[in-house]
């Protein structure tokens, strides 16, 4: 009996470790994948909770790497306007007026808990999945665009010209409204957003993982160093959080 | 009470509809089947009869689960069945959906069912994008495609100058 229960318990943390270091490491300090690939027949459940982190303080002025990563991902192509042109993800500047100091800093949806966007929506397009990302199913929209006047981050675009040979995993249309996805068919392989892996390469300002889990990545850091929400004040508690701001 | 004038209009419209009737007859007598594009596999997921009767629930299921659920299996996606139906024909030209070529349009437009698939779902497989018809015969230019963006927006100024 004693013999049966050592070896159950060897195998069970033998299984723990192997799914604690989901991370696959090839060099240190580089980290190729960070989450765990779910199933492909397993849906998303509210154990998990995506987020985000942006240092701010590493992200450098004049980078646009994460944007066009998003957009060669999505497939976002402008046509030069850009007050209607798609954008999933911005670069904003701040300026401190008294000192002078500059720092940017991406913005994109912000995937709200209590997303305001969803809130308002009068199809049920706008949702929230149970891991927390917040997307629109354009089966459903019928573009009203109220979704883009509640959501206070300005995230939200409207397709307005016809599309052709969209993205297979990004499939996008006139006359319905978009946003970032938090590059939800990576992540449901397992990978990180787009934008979190082209940060990486110089600058490695932005981190992705799972917020309820204390031994990602993303929580350390957060335990570790805080993290504010943009406009905290709305209690939207976004899976999106900056430090340095 | 019918009045005379409706009995003799009842009489004339049966008539008119008789007429065309027998009209939409004689059209589907000249109209061949549709030729429906080879795929790349063998067989298809389910039988073809079941296919051909269901595959719009079968699709509709299936995006239901990938987009709330994040259910990705490929059985039932478009993505797959995309990327098995539509192919180069010979001059390595693809058709574009809406043309008869096309492997969904072959018998949507012989059937005379439109569906909207299409406006937001690449209607080609990745790696065959580019290839083949570049601006729709009916509609607005590819704006995915920055040569054709700028060439068209040229000619709609010069339209509206
Ligand atoms: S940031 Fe805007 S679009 Fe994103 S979840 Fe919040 S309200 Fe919705
Ligand atoms: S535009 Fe679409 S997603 Fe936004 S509120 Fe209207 S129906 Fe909902």
């Amino acid at each position: 009996m004693k013999t049966d229960n050592t070896t159950d318990t060897s195998k069970r943390k033998f299984l723990g470790g192997a799914a604690a270091v989901a991370g696959i490491t090839i060099a240190p300090g580089v980290l190729l994948q960070t989450v765990q690939a779910k199933p492909d027949d397993q849906a998303v459940s509210n154990k998990v909770r995506w987020g985000m982190l942006i240092d701010t303080n590493k992200c450098a002025d004049g980078c646009t790497d994460c944007v066009t990563a998003c957009n060669s991902e999505h497939g976002l192509a402008g046509h030069d306007r850009p007050e209607t042109d798609t954008q999933y993800i911005r670069k904003v500047t701040l300026k401190d007026k008294q000192t002078g100091h500059v720092k940017t800093l991406p913005v994109m949806c912000q995937h709200c808990e209590t997303a305001p966007c969803a809130d308002v929506c009068p199809t049920g397009a706008s949702f929230k999945r149970e891991d927390g990302i917040v997307l629109v199913d354009k089966h459903i929209c019928i573009g009203c665009r109220y979704c883009m006047m509640a959501c206070p981050y300005k995230a939200r675009s409207f397709v307005h010209e016809d599309v052709y040979d969209q993205k297979d995993h990004t499939p996008r249309g006139k006359g319905t409204v978009e946003s970032c996805t938090m590059c939800v068919h990576k992540v449901d392989k397992g990978e990180n957003p787009a934008c979190v892996t082209a940060c990486n390469k110089e600058h490695k300002a932005m981190y992705f993982g799972d917020l309820n889990d204390a031994n990602s990545e993303i929580s350390k850091r957060l335990k570790e160093h805080g993290g504010k929400q943009i406009r905290a004040d709305l209690g939207l508690n976004p899976g999106v959080r900056y430090q340095g701001v | 009470m019918v009045s005379w004038f409706q009995k003799n209009l009842q009489k004339s419209m049966l008539a008119v509809s008789v007429l065309l009737l027998a009209g939409s007859v004689n059209v589907n007598a000249e109209v061949a089947a549709p030729v429906v594009p080879k795929g790349k596999g063998e067989q298809c997921v389910e039988p073809t009869g079941e296919m051909r009767k269901n595959h719009m629930e079968m699709l509709k299921h299936q995006r239901d689960e990938t987009m709330h659920n994040g259910i990705r299996t490929k059985k039932h996606a478009l993505k797959e069945c995309i990327s098995c139906h539509v192919q180069a024909d010979d001059k390595g030209q693809v058709a574009r959906f809406g043309e008869d070529g096309h492997f969904c349009s072959s018998c949507h437009n012989y059937a005379g069912v439109n569906v909207d698939c299409f406006q937001c779902h690449a209607d080609r497989p990745q790696e065959l994008i580019g290839k083949g018809h570049k601006i729709k015969p009916h509609h607005t230019a590819n704006f995915n495609d920055a040569s054709v963006n700028k060439e068209a927006l040229q000619a709609l100024s010069k339209v509206s100058k």
